[in-house]
């Protein structure tokens, strides 16, 4: 050991290294600043640029929302309490609020039916949305459409539950005959519901309505966010399985049905939504019986579940198309039958593929559900450009009541988005 | 080519063939629009019967195999599969198909689906079994093909050997007369085919009826007791595999032989 230099290649070392704290720059705040904001001289400069700019608009909206006013009942007033600062005038929206969900012409000691119906929304859609929940929950989802229409237009409960009557005749016959034949199935079950409802409407005594526990609303009174929600949620339940059927009757072997469906499917989409809803509030009555008086509510539902099936049986016929061929084929060589295969294998690929696509329709159609304002009806944005705007307290109040009803779409749609996204990792079971 | 895949002692005593017929097909012919696919095909298989169908690429085989539980249509001609004629009756088709279990080479299992639940879809679905028994049935096919403890894991997550495996338990599990095979080694690795071959020679000691097309000429030689060349869409040659290997008798047969068995 007596030979050990200092540049012998031998080494033991005699003790830890104590750790040390990494240089400032490489650590925290300041690491990820020169990595992200600062990382060349054009990164640097559009880092400057974008902070300019973000001061510039929150210099603008902080004050106007910090000052706002909630209290006033008319714009003068707020402009009264503003004196000439910058200030935005939101007792539009405290004093205006119920008129902005429900319409102005929902009597309002009943805002509470819509309200129930809504949270009840929530419980009726959890176990389609969330396929982990208990099989169960499904009977209520089965009972609520019934349930709502009862609670939102009142009148008499014997109409919702004859509908409801009707439906499970219908499922009864589907379900007793359609094992043997679809088609009879299918129409038998289409008899039934008609039948039940036909004798069950002529049950029903006339002036029911009046004397009802929940006093009758017709649809002419609903209105606002309300509307929008409602046209939003019957819309896209519609046009989903809708969608579904079109789409599988464009792949169909029987030349009648794939023509059936093209047409259709090339038909709505070549047309613009507001056409479509001009012939539901003015032309549609002459395809009916001249004495029937079709819901206009009912008129536009048609409308938008057409134009929006159309779209969605396109997303999922790609989603069809691309499936490999192995798996119709594997379903087919197991003997499976159309029904089953469609329904097991080539469904729940194909429309998992189809998310993304039928969530942008989705999105998509519950804000084309303000257009309904045009055929003067009074959704949200309906309520604000027409008696909001239009009346001689609130004339000229544009940034809060727009924004307030951008930000009411915005929770909807970015909810919808979130959910999808969530959809899509839960069945992500490929490991591609 | 890959004899080296076998290794194991094949019990050929137990793999009799009945003279029981199990498909028949006469005069068959089948076009792909104006190209003539399928030229007069006749073959007639017995229960017990393991059919090795060989060929070129586009000679045809996967198509008549195909054939045999409709996923393709004939044009002319009768095919009796298993006592049923079939027609474009879809009934039959559907009774056809649930007799006669097929593997394909891309394995084709449901991907959204687990193990178990591919392997239980079709008793339970076309069986009409209860889901408790059909599971049971599903496990011991999954012990068979020796992958049990992946039950409950996704098809993705395999690797490909086991994916033909499960492929297998799952056509197995509808309990079919007769198996097809559709090159189901082709997209494997050389390790993976062992353990296919495997599986499928064990199926063959059991008596099973199997069509097989595939290029697995050691599998061919050991198993098979009989081997169909094709060429251009017809049957060029057929025969037991000694003859069929060391005595070929046409020309065709011969050239394909020498390139597939050269090296």
């Amino acid at each position: 050991m007596t030979d050990q230099t200092t540049n012998s290649i031998a080494f033991v070392a005699d003790g830890n290294i104590p750790q040390s704290p990494p240089p400032a720059r490489e650590t925290g705040v300041v690491k990820w600043m020169r990595e992200n904001l600062f990382s060349s001289w054009a990164n640097s400069l559009l880092t400057i640029v974008a902070g300019l700019v973000i001061y510039m608009v929150l210099s603008g909206a902080l004050p106007w929302m910090w000052n706002g006013v909630w209290t006033t009942s008319s714009l003068s007033e707020c402009r009264e309490v503003l004196a000439g600062e910058v200030g935005g005038c939101f007792s539009v929206l405290s004093e205006r609020w119920n008129q902005l969900l429900f319409g102005f012409q929902y009597p309002q000691d009943q805002y509470w039916r819509p309200t129930l119906a809504f949270v009840l929304l929530f419980i009726a859609g959890a176990p389609v949305l969330f396929f982990d929940l208990p099989r169960k929950m499904l009977a209520f989802t089965a009972v609520y459409p019934f349930l709502a229409f009862y609670l939102i237009w009142g009148g008499t409960i014997m109409a919702p539950i004859v509908a409801f009557l009707g439906m499970g005749a219908a499922a009864f016959v589907f379900q007793t005959y359609g094992k043997g034949s679809f088609a009879l199935g299918f129409f038998g079950a289409i008899v039934a519901a008609f039948a039940v409802w036909i004798i069950g409407g002529a049950l029903i005594p006339e002036g029911a309505s009046e004397t009802a526990m929940l006093q009758a609303v017709p649809s002419r009174d609903l209105g606002g966010f309300m509307l929008n929600l409602m046209l939003g949620v019957t819309c896209v339940s519609l046009s989903v399985p809708l969608g579904i059927a079109l789409a599988l009757g464009r792949q169909s072997d029987m030349p009648l049905i794939k023509w059936i469906c093209i047409i259709f499917i090339e038909f709505v989409r070549g047309v613009p939504l507001i056409t479509l809803l001009f012939v539901a509030s003015v032309m549609l009555s002459y395809f009916f019986p001249p004495d029937s008086t079709v819901d206009l509510f009912l008129r536009v539902v048609i409308m938008i579940t057409m134009f929006s099936a159309a779209y969605i049986a396109e997303v999922i016929r790609g989603g069809l198309a691309a499936l490999p061929k192995g798996q119709y084929e594997a379903a087919d060589s197991l003997g499976l039958d159309y029904p089953q295969a469609m329904r097991l294998i080539i469904l729940p690929q194909a429309l998992k593929i189809s998310i993304p696509g039928i969530v942008n329709v989705a999105v998509g159609l519950f804000k084309d559900t303000t257009l309904v304002s045009v055929i003067s009806m009074f959704d949200l944005v309906g309520m604000i450009r027409g008696p909001i705007l239009a009346s001689t307290e609130w004339a000229g109040v544009y940034w809060e009541l727009l924004g307030a009803a951008a930000i009411l779409f915005f929770i909807v749609c970015y909810g919808i988005s979130q959910y999808s996204q969530w959809l899509e990792r839960r069945l992500a079971t490929d490991h591609r | 080519m890959s004899d080296l895949a076998i290794e194991r002692e094949i019990d050929r005593t137990k793999m009799s063939v009945s003279d029981e017929v199990a498909i028949q097909i006469t005069g068959m012919n089948k076009w792909y629009g104006q190209f003539h696919v399928l030229r007069d095909i006749n073959l007639t298989v017995n229960r017990g019967e393991r059919i090795v169908i060989a060929g070129p690429s586009g000679s045809g085989k996967s198509t008549m195999i195909r054939c045999l539980n409709a996923l393709e249509e004939h044009q002319e001609g009768q095919i009796i599969v298993d006592g049923t004629e079939l027609t474009s009756d879809l009934k039959n088709i559907d009774k056809i198909r649930s007799e006669v279990g097929m593997c394909f080479q891309h394995f084709n299992l449901f991907p959204h689906l687990t193990i178990l639940e591919n392997c239980t879809l079709a008793p339970i679905w076309v069986r009409k079994m209860p889901k408790k028994e059909a599971e049971d049935l599903a496990m011991h096919f999954l012990e068979k093909v020796k992958i049990p403890d992946q039950a409950n894991k996704y098809p993705g997550m395999l690797s490909g050997g086991q994916q033909q495996r499960v492929a297998i338990a799952r056509s197995l599990c509808m309990k079919p007369r007769i198996m097809l095979f559709d090159e189901p080694t082709s997209a494997l690795d050389p390790e993976m085919i062992k353990e296919v071959l495997d599986t499928m020679i064990e199926l063959a000691e059991e008596g099973m009826t199997m069509l097989c097309v595939t290029h697995e000429m050691g599998f061919a030689r050991q198993v098979a007791n009989r081997v169909i060349f094709m060429a251009d869409g017809q049957i060029v040659e057929q025969n037991e595999p000694e003859e069929f290997f060391n005595n070929p008798q046409s020309d065709r047969t011969k050239q394909f032989l020498s390139q597939i068995l050269g090296h």
